[in-house]
């Protein structure tokens, strides 16, 4: 496999959203606005890459019995790496996000790589394997923000295009389940097909 | 085994306390950020800020002084757990003669779109000015002088309630910040309507 399909292949074959269907949790809950849902996938992409090319590294020396415990020690070190930082230089993201960052640990996005890709791979391989997810889930959790936070409130990124209210069950929770079916049946049936 | 991940654990903490030591300092400059924006957001222009702990010894409040040094608001701290979604947790700054300069949410966890328009201007901007004192503060379906959010009554109510909270707190406070000759008649009439808001609640 080429080193360019490595990091392509996040964004529609192996998209982690609609394709994989994994990492449901924070795709669901932190896509109320385009912002909140980039940010989202920003952050899992940053624990993503990091974890994966530490597991690989030491994947050859950790024996079998202990392998989930120690992936787990390294993705929470990678989280609690980042909730530090975000703190620190973004606390109004970080304040928007809040639980949803500790919870990147429990993400099945980040431990999946891990297991079917970093720990037979090359460290290179995998860093290029967690930006190509990373940047898939990004995409995917933007892509659901910019929809509900049109439908919802009728605004982009911020920036108010339609006057009024919007249509605030979009930006509830039942709102998150119907964008996210839909644009499942969109992908599935004129992206995905033509792979 | 037990080397291996006795290893893995140790590299990581290691990890760990370097971030955290170089971080430290930013994120305690940023959370004071946040909480001096959040001042100035409900105080007038201020020269100096004094942080003082109540007698509970947990929370503390806020004496922005001027230039000569005279206190010119008092901002406390309130919360009220009757929101549609749990807590309420608001700053609310006062001035001298009681009335509110202005408030501000500090953490809430209502509908979006419904209650969580209680940190819009629309709603918020009613209290800029409003003398619990000498208005009542409640909601006008209870009795008060409160317009509440349309759909959203529950959260209004529990936005008067915080706020009541922080009256409570600025009359057992004003006495000791605000030591003026004016002061003797304000308190006597603020207990009178404290008085007749809890027979409404």
């Amino acid at each position: 496999m080429s080193k360019l399909s490595l990091v392509t292949k996040g964004f529609v074959k192996d998209n982690p959203t609609f394709a994989l269907m994994l990492g449901m949790c924070p795709t669901l809950a932190t896509t109320t606005s385009a912002v909140n849902g980039m940010s989202m996938g920003l952050a899992t992409a940053f624990v993503l890459i990091l974890s994966n090319m530490a597991i690989s590294a030491i994947a050859r020396f950790v024996p079998d019995k202990v392998r989930i415990p120690s992936y787990i020690v390294v993705i929470a070190t990678f989280v609690t790496v980042l909730q530090l930082l975000m703190q620190a230089y973004v606390p109004a993201v970080y304040d928007t996000l809040g639980l949803f960052i500790p919870l990147i640990v429990v993400n099945c996005i980040v431990l999946g790589r891990a297991e079917a890709f970093a720990n037979k791979n090359s460290v290179l391989d995998s860093a290029l394997d967690g930006l190509g997810i990373g940047l898939g889930f990004t995409l995917s959790l933007t892509v659901i923000g910019i929809v509900r936070e049109l439908l919802g409130a009728g605004s982009i990124f911020g920036y108010k295009l339609i006057a009024g209210d919007g249509i605030l069950v979009f930006v509830l929770a039942p709102g998150a389940f119907l964008v996210l079916a839909y644009l499942l049946v969109i992908f599935r049936k004129y992206i995905l097909k033509n792979e | 085994m037990v080397a291996c991940l006795g290893c893995v654990t140790l590299v990581c903490a290691a990890l760990l306390g370097v971030v955290y030591v170089y971080t430290e300092d930013a994120v305690s400059a940023a959370q004071q950020a946040k909480s001096t924006k959040a001042i100035e957001a409900v105080s007038p222009a201020f020269d100096s800020l004094c942080e003082e702990t109540e007698a509970d010894g947990r929370t503390s409040y806020y004496v922005a002084r001027d230039a000569e040094g005279a206190n010119i608001a008092l901002i406390v701290t309130a919360e009220s757990s009757k929101g549609f979604g749990g807590k309420i947790k608001m700053m609310v700054g006062f001035l001298p003669d009681g009335s509110i300069y202005d408030t501000s949410v500090l953490e809430h966890s209502e509908t979006p779109g419904l209650g969580a328009k209680a940190t819009e201007e629309g709603f918020k901007g009613q209290f800029r000015g409003f003398n619990p004192f000498q208005r009542k503060l409640s909601v006008v379906k209870d009795g008060g002088d409160v317009d509440a959010i349309t759909a959203a009554t529950i959260t209004s109510r529990a936005y008067c309630d915080a706020l009541q909270t922080a009256t409570d707190k600025f009359n057992t406070l004003s006495q000791e910040v605000f030591p003026k000759p004016q002061q003797e008649e304000e308190p006597a009439a603020g207990e009178e309507n404290i008085e007749e808001d809890t027979r409404n609640e």
